[in-house]
């Protein structure tokens, strides 16, 4: 047997982004032994990156603003797939987890009032960001670090131990989860980064809160955590994925100079004035309004400008249209070839704005400029395009709890599926993360309450799981091996010129063959030297993950036969109402011939629950006529004899 | 542009180590990560380094080039001559785990240290009023990445491990600050960051603030008004005794 370090807790959480933070925060307010397991250190993960703000209707900028609103935005935004049970408790939920925040020292840009300000973005019918110049994401990492701080310094005063019911396990990465002979899950399995032993968790419930995808993408503005660990992990322990045909490019990317090409720019950007223009200097987004958001939208400049100050009697500028919509919009005028030299279109807020003021509301995005391209964006114009930047898709889970269909598995956050149905609108994560972290939390605790007893892993499930991730030091069976940079390079092409923005069936089923040609080669990857901080290492086992995605994402595009959201297929270029109402799921495969190293999977269909009808009431009928067949739409009270729209 | 870059990189672990000779083409535009990263993929697999984000934000990838302590992804090649030899090694002042990671657990036990933010019992949430001119001066500080950069160059803990359990540090005393100077923050915290956490070791030589990635001026806008505080609250008791008094009747006219 290998040596593995072992500890005992009563909830499991894996990622210390937002959502695992919060769900953390959750089940140790219940009394519970929490421990955070992540990749990186404490306070580092990926949602630090989050940049314009975190979407809660809370009417501090715009009164009527609320929570119906709210969720008619994101539905729309959605195109209608949203899970409807999330999207309501969602908009229902976020300022009051917003506001909590502040109870836990978070300092967001105020009103003149005093309150929380909150800003303009893609999507969203009023002001409804709150937010912290350009580092929003950052502001809520450090407010929930601090507070598992402040929950750990009580325990210390109680117990005289800082982590007698809260531990973080920073630069630990898991590899397998554990479950009982009946499927239940018993704990998880992994190594520490630093020195390479390994680690055993035995716990009754674990959640989910790794993330996103977009490392399998070639150009990302994603880090190198997301990997897509978490909807790998789950897939094997037998839970759902849903809706990974659906990926979100963010219209805004750096594009020059390469090395820095895919890096965030914020839609805040826009948000605060900045438009787009073509090598013509044209503000092209007038000509890229679809017919569904026809009427919702300016068709003028004069109009779009009027409406930064005057919302009341003003339509929005295109330039805010969902982020699908840009990012397809800005991959035809580069295609056209009214792109600007580096492949991209213009951003420009120098012209409109003062140089102080751009420096005040943008400031990391004039440092970014200013540091990795030589741009002074208060002086020219940026250069920007679509880079791969959020997954739609991920576990399958119930809205209320986020319960998988393991039982005692858990997701939130990036990894966990429907929220944000076919696109995400911006802002709309990190409200996501505090309310749905924190129903993970308590789902699980309740799970916890609820059990009998404690299950235990599978005999040999550790010492399988252990040699898996000894096995890429082993002398590979045919020729010299396989390096883990270079079949990472190759996924990431692939993914990025096949599976990407456009996709054709005949592209997905290229996809597919390479990625089959890939999973066979990444059995003889090999890495050097020894555990101890190994990157190599390190890559060569989150290459399992990223292959199980890029098959679920491929297969997912390949079934879906229209164009919606973050799903663009140029051989079915329309919405079908058709496919409104189904949901594609990714299971692995038992079929007695499992691959060990990276599963199989298979993509079935099946069908949305309705939305409940008084959720449905919030719409006009005419525009829920451009998304549903007239067959879902009897129970609506505009329908009917009576005729006519509520 | 293609060119050959020359670097100097520290190999080694906890037992010891040693500068080694590489050289790896490098592109324009590119910062000091991306050749580090293109060493790991073409040369030496399992060069340890520490990042995360790539653009400057989580603070992950601190380390020290030709002795100065920076972010490897925020430093680009440009700002050396091409022909130059880069010395890249880990930040000193913490233990080395492997290559250029170190062990900064240090920071996170000084973290915990500090008393936490400290509400006013009797607002609820979404009470809060806080005016965009009051909350400025701790925002700045809040921008911290925790990159600990400002640990590492601090001369009363680079080379003096000595002084280590008496010293939090610039980033945690900026923190005290922080909260210090939190609209709504009714903890004091003026005595303890001088006994607790080692302000009086500050000489204020601002080494820290010039390698704030974030370009926080720590010395200036925390370190120093800290000092003014405890000064005031040391030497006279009457001064004390109305900030007490007057920070009490503006939080309530607040309320
Ligand atoms: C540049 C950028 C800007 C953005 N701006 C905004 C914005 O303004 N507003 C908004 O709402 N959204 C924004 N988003 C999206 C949002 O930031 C993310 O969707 C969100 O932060 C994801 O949070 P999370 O808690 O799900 O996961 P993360 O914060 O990504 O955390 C994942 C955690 O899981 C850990 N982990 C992963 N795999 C493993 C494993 N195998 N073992 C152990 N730990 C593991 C990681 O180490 C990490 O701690 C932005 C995204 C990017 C990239
Ligand atoms: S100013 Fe003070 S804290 Fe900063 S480096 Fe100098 S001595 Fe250290
Ligand atoms: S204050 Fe600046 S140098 Fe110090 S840890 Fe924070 S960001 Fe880094
Ligand atoms: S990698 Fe995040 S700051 Fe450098």
């Amino acid at each position: 047997m290998i040596e593995t370090e072992r500890h005992e807790y009563d909830v499991l959480v894996i990622g210390a982004g937002g959502a695992g933070l919060r769900a953390a925060i959750a089940a140790r307010e219940r009394g519970l032994r929490t421990a955070i397991v992540c990749k990186s250190l404490f306070g580092k993960a990926h949602t630090v990156m989050a940049e314009g703000g975190c979407a809660a209707a809370m009417g501090n900028v715009n009164e009527n603003d609320s929570w119906q609103v709210h969720f008619r935005d994101t539905m729309r935004g959605g195109k209608f797939l949203n899970s409807w049970r999330m999207a309501e408790l969602h908009a229902k939920e976020a300022p009051d987890r917003v506001w909590e925040l502040e109870t836990w020292g978070a300092l967001f840009d105020r009103t003149p009032d005093g309150r929380i300000s909150q800003r303009h973005f893609g999507g969203h019918t009023y002001p409804r960001l709150a937010h912290v110049g350009d580092r929003t994401g950052l502001e809520i990492i450090r407010t929930m670090q601090q507070r598992i701080v402040a929950l750990q310094q009580a325990d210390h005063a109680q117990t005289g131990e800082y982590e007698s019911r809260l531990r973080v396990f920073g630069e630990c990465t898991v590899t397998e989860l554990l479950t009982d002979d009946d499927g239940a899950v018993a704990g998880a399995f992994g190594y520490w980064r630093e020195s390479g032993r390994f680690i055993e968790f035995s716990a009754p419930a674990v959640v989910l809160a790794t993330g996103g995808i977009g490392k399998s993408f070639q150009v990302t503005s994603n880090s190198w955590e997301y990997t897509g660990d978490g909807h790998a992990l789950a897939l094997r322990a037998g839970a759902n994925l849903i809706d990974m045909e659906f990926v979100q490019f963010h219209p805004t990317g750096m594009v020059w100079p390469p090395s820095v090409k895919g890096i965030l720019v914020t839609e805040g950007v826009r948000g605060d004035g900045g438009v787009l223009k073509n090598s013509a200097g044209e503000r092209f987004m007038f000509g890229y309004i679809p017919d569904v958001f026809k009427g919702q939208y300016a068709q003028t400049e004069d109009e779009a400008d009027r409406w930064y100050t005057d919302q009341e009697n003003n339509r929005r500028t295109p330039d805010l249209l969902p982020r699908d919509e840009v990012a397809r919009a800005i991959n035809t005028e580069v295609k056209e070839g009214r792109g600007s030299p580096h492949g991209g279109v213009y951003l420009d807020i120098a012209s409109r704005m003062k140089p102080e003021e751009i420096k005040r509301r943008l400031p990391s995005m004039y440092h970014q400029f200013k540091e990795l391209a030589d741009v002074d964006i208060t002086a020219e114009p940026m250069e920007v395009g679509p880079t791969c930047h959020y997954v739609m898709g991920g576990i399958d889970v119930d809205p209320d709890t986020g319960q998988s269909r393991v039982p005692g598995l858990f997701a939130t956050g990036e990894c966990a599926g429907g929220m944000h149905g076919s696109n995400r609108l911006g802002g709309n994560s990190l409200s996501d993360l505090l309310v749905f972290g924190r129903r993970a939390g308590l789902g699980a605790a309740d799970y916890v309450a609820a059990l009998g007893r404690r299950p235990v892993a599978r005999t040999g499930a550790v010492d399988a799981a252990a040699g898996m991730t000894l096995a890429p030091f082993e002398p590979p069976a045919h020729g010299s091996g396989e390096n883990p940079y270079t079949l990472h390079a190759e996924l990431q092409r692939r993914m990025n010129d096949l599976v990407g923005i456009i996709r054709t069936e005949a592209e997905m089923t290229e996809a597919l063959e390479h990625l089959a040609e890939l999973r066979r080669r990444v059995r003889d990857v090999v890495v050097e030297g020894h555990r101890q901080y190994n990157p190599g290492w390190h890559l060569a086992l989150d290459l399992r993950s990223m292959l199980m995605v890029g098959e679920a994402v491929a297969s997912s595009a390949l079934a879906r036969t229209e164009s919606r959201g973050g799903h663009t297929r140029s051989d079915h270029p329309g919405l079908d109402p058709e496919w409104r109402h189904r949901a594609l799921l990714t299971a692995c495969v038992r079929d007695g011939q499992e691959d060990a190293v990276v599963p199989r999977i298979a993509v079935e269909r099946t069908e949305r629950a309705p939305m409940r009808e008084d959720l449905l009431a919030l719409f006009d009928l005419t525009e829920l006529e451009k998304y549903y067949t007239p067959a879902e739409l009897i129970a609506h009270p505009g329908a009917g004899p009576q005729g006519g729209t509520a | 542009m293609t060119y050959t870059a020359r670097l100097r990189v520290w190999r080694g672990d906890a037992a010891g180590g040693a500068l080694t000779d590489y050289e790896v083409d490098a592109n324009e535009g590119e910062v000091v990560l991306d050749i580090l990263h293109r060493l790991q993929a073409t040369q030496t697999p399992d060069l340890a380094v520490r990042w995360n984000c790539k653009a400057g934000k989580c603070g992950s990838c601190s380390a020290e080039i030709n002795g100065r302590p920076r972010l490897l992804c925020m430093t680009r090649m440009s700002v050396f001559e091409p022909g130059e030899v880069l010395t890249v090694t880990p930040m000193r002042t913490f233990p080395v785990i492997r290559d250029l990671v170190t062990d900064v657990s240090f920071n996170y036990a000084k973290a915990r240290e500090i008393p936490s933010f400290t509400p006013p019992p009797d607002l609820g949430p979404g009470e809060y009023r806080m005016k965009q001119a009051d909350v400025g001066r701790s925002q700045e500080f809040r921008k911290c990445i925790e990159c600990f950069l400002c640990q590492d160059t601090c001369h009363v803990v680079r080379d003096h491990e000595e002084n280590k359990p008496a010293f939090a540090g610039p980033r945690y005393l900026m923190r005290v600050a922080e909260l210090e100077m939190h609209p709504l923050d009714v903890a004091d915290r003026v005595a303890e960051v001088q006994d607790e956490h080692g302000l009086g070791l500050c000489n204020i030589t601002k080494c820290c603030t010039d390698v704030c990635p974030e370009g926080i001026k720590i010395t200036d806008n925390a370190l120093i008004p800290m000092k003014e505080r405890v000064a005031d609250d040391r030497y006279d008791p009457l001064v004390w005794l109305g900030r007490t008094i007057l920070r009490r009747g503006s939080r309530q006219a607040r309320e």
